[in-house]
């Protein structure tokens, strides 16, 4: 919980939201890495 | 409740308990889409070949690469001039209705570039990819950053740093996807151009849709657990709040537009010429038969760039939380001259594993320099209206998109002007970007806090839950 304003505490499924959203963005963003890296090595293999 | 009810900035207060850590790939989901931008030129070939379906032969009614780069100079110069106009509408409006225009504008500008492309009318594909999606590229890019800075005043630049990290990530993710629609729908359409602009016009608005309705606002009274402001003063981080119409009054916001126009700027210039550069630095006659920097190679340094692109996003504005601002521009500047004025060196004598390193120290500083630049206006100008006055400084990028390039061209024309080869063709592009480097340090260290008469009076609507 990081709020002063609430005594709420953070609940498992915000865990689990939490979770599917960096998913959700770092699954194609690894992707875009990953083909980049691939094709960064042929510099390397020169 | 209408639609409409939902996108309002009181609609997307947190409840109790929200997690902030939602709040980065909320960001992340926007940048990552409209980050595509860069990733434009994988279309200039298809582009240029769509009557004659040949790219080496292109027919006569084909249209050019100059007329095809325009349409990129085009959405960069209405990224900045969007940022700069609606700064202000999305600080009263807040982040969801904001990147709801952003994502309409961002895939609708895609839709109608793709028709532009079927009917084969340059002007709609202007309009469409340049203009409408554009000003989704400007909305975009500042939607999420004064949410950010809110969510995180312990770690400003690591949560902006994220953000604009995925701007960088977002080309490497649209050039592939691009690259194998069009080779999907190549036997339907002229090069599978006009299809893979509406398939990716679709996936972008939807994926956009994630930020959209996960961003969140935190309450008036909110603060991270833990977090108390420091009190040690320091003279650089303001304890007021001035406005984004009085910031361009003062000297401090010129100031950082010149920072960042001379980071970008001399960033551009090795980005524009990377793949030739290395070629030609790098090439058989002077590196021996068989072991010259071929094409493939010099793509693979072109990634290599992008990905230190990226990673200096995150890096040197996460760095620039514990360093301070001030001091991690003056790194990007001191060590950007000092690597600006070793390159040509560094080619000259054939050492191509140094001349790697230090293009891809100074590509990351080059991003690093995006990703610092809301924090640094926060700490200058207060949190109260961050993100139109970050809009207002982005003008800088699209002076810098125009200088940049034709600072580089001018140079290498001049150069082969005079028959000069290899490394030699280059060496006056670093020397003059080193150049344009000391004005952005200077302009740095004259950067001094902001005079308390540019303050708002009294208290301010840190426009987060305020209404």
């Amino acid at each position: 919980m990081e709020s002063r304003n609430t005594s709420a505490p953070e609940t498992a499924s915000s865990g689990g939201a939490l979770v599917l959203a960096w998913l959700f963005v770092g699954v194609p963003l690894l992707w875009g890495i990953s083909q980049t890296f691939i094709k960064a090595l042929a510099l390397f293999n020169s | 409740m209408t639609e409409a009810s939902l996108l309002d900035r009181s609609r997307t207060i947190a409840g109790p308990g929200y997690n902030r850590w939602l709040i980065p790939p909320a960001a992340l989901a926007i940048h990552l889409a409209i980050g595509q931008a860069y990733a434009f030129s994988v279309f200039n070939k298809p582009l240029g070949s769509l009557i004659s379906g040949d790219p080496a032969n292109p027919a006569p009614d084909d249209w050019t690469p100059g007329q095809i780069g325009w349409t990129f100079s085009i959405a960069i110069v209405l990224l900045g001039l969007s940022a700069a106009v609606f700064g202000k509408w999305l600080e009263r409006v807040g982040p969801r209705k904001a990147m709801m225009a952003a994502s309409l504008c961002f895939g609708g500008g895609f839709l109608i570039g793709s028709l532009g492309v079927h009917l084969h009318s340059l002007a709609l594909l202007y309009l469409g990819y340049g203009v409408v999606g554009g000003i989704g590229l400007g909305i975009g890019y500042i939607s999420p950053v004064s949410t950010l800075i809110k969510w995180f005043p312990d770690r400003k630049g690591v949560a902006t740093g994220m953000a604009i990290m995925g701007f960088g990530g977002g080309a490497m993710i649209g050039s592939p996807l691009a690259v194998a629609l069009m080779d999907h729908f190549k036997g339907s359409a002229p090069q599978g151009v006009a299809p893979t602009f509406i398939v990716m016009g679709i996936i972008y608005l939807l994926f956009m849709q994630f930020g959209v309705w996960t961003i969140r606002v935190p309450a008036d009274d909110w603060a991270p657990e833990g977090y108390v402001p420091s009190t040690e003063h320091d003279a650089m981080i303001t304890t007021g709040n001035v406005s984004a119409d009085n910031a361009i009054k003062t000297p401090q916001f010129w100031l950082l537009w010149v920072v960042l126009l001379t980071n970008v700027t001399a960033g551009i210039g090795v980005l524009e010429t990377a793949s030739p550069l290395i070629q030609n630095t790098f090439s058989e006659a002077a590196m021996g038969t068989g072991r010259g920097v071929t094409a493939a190679a010099a793509a693979g340094f072109v990634g290599l760039l992008s990905l230190f692109n990226l990673l200096g996003r995150f890096f040197w504005s996460s760095a620039s939380d514990k360093l301070g601002r001030k001091t991690t521009y003056a790194i990007y500047f001191i060590l950007g001259i000092i690597l600006y004025a070793l390159i040509p060196t560094l080619g000259a004598g054939l050492q191509l594993t140094l001349y790697v390193v230090a293009a891809c120290v100074i590509i990351s500083m080059y991003g690093g320099g995006f990703a610092t630049a809301p924090a640094y206006l926060s700490d200058l100008f207060g949190k109260y209206q961050v993100g139109a006055i970050h809009g207002r400084l982005l003008t800088a990028w699209s002076t810098a998109g125009v200088l940049g390039p034709l600072i580089v061209h001018t140079l290498s024309e001049h150069a082969k002007e005079q028959n000069l080869a290899g490394a030699a063709a280059y060496q006056n592009v670093f020397y003059t970007m080193a150049g344009v480097l000391v004005v952005g340090l200077l302009a740095n260290l004259a950067v001094r806090p902001v005079k308390e008469e540019y303050y708002e009076k009294g208290p301010v609507t840190i426009e987060a839950g305020g209404h």
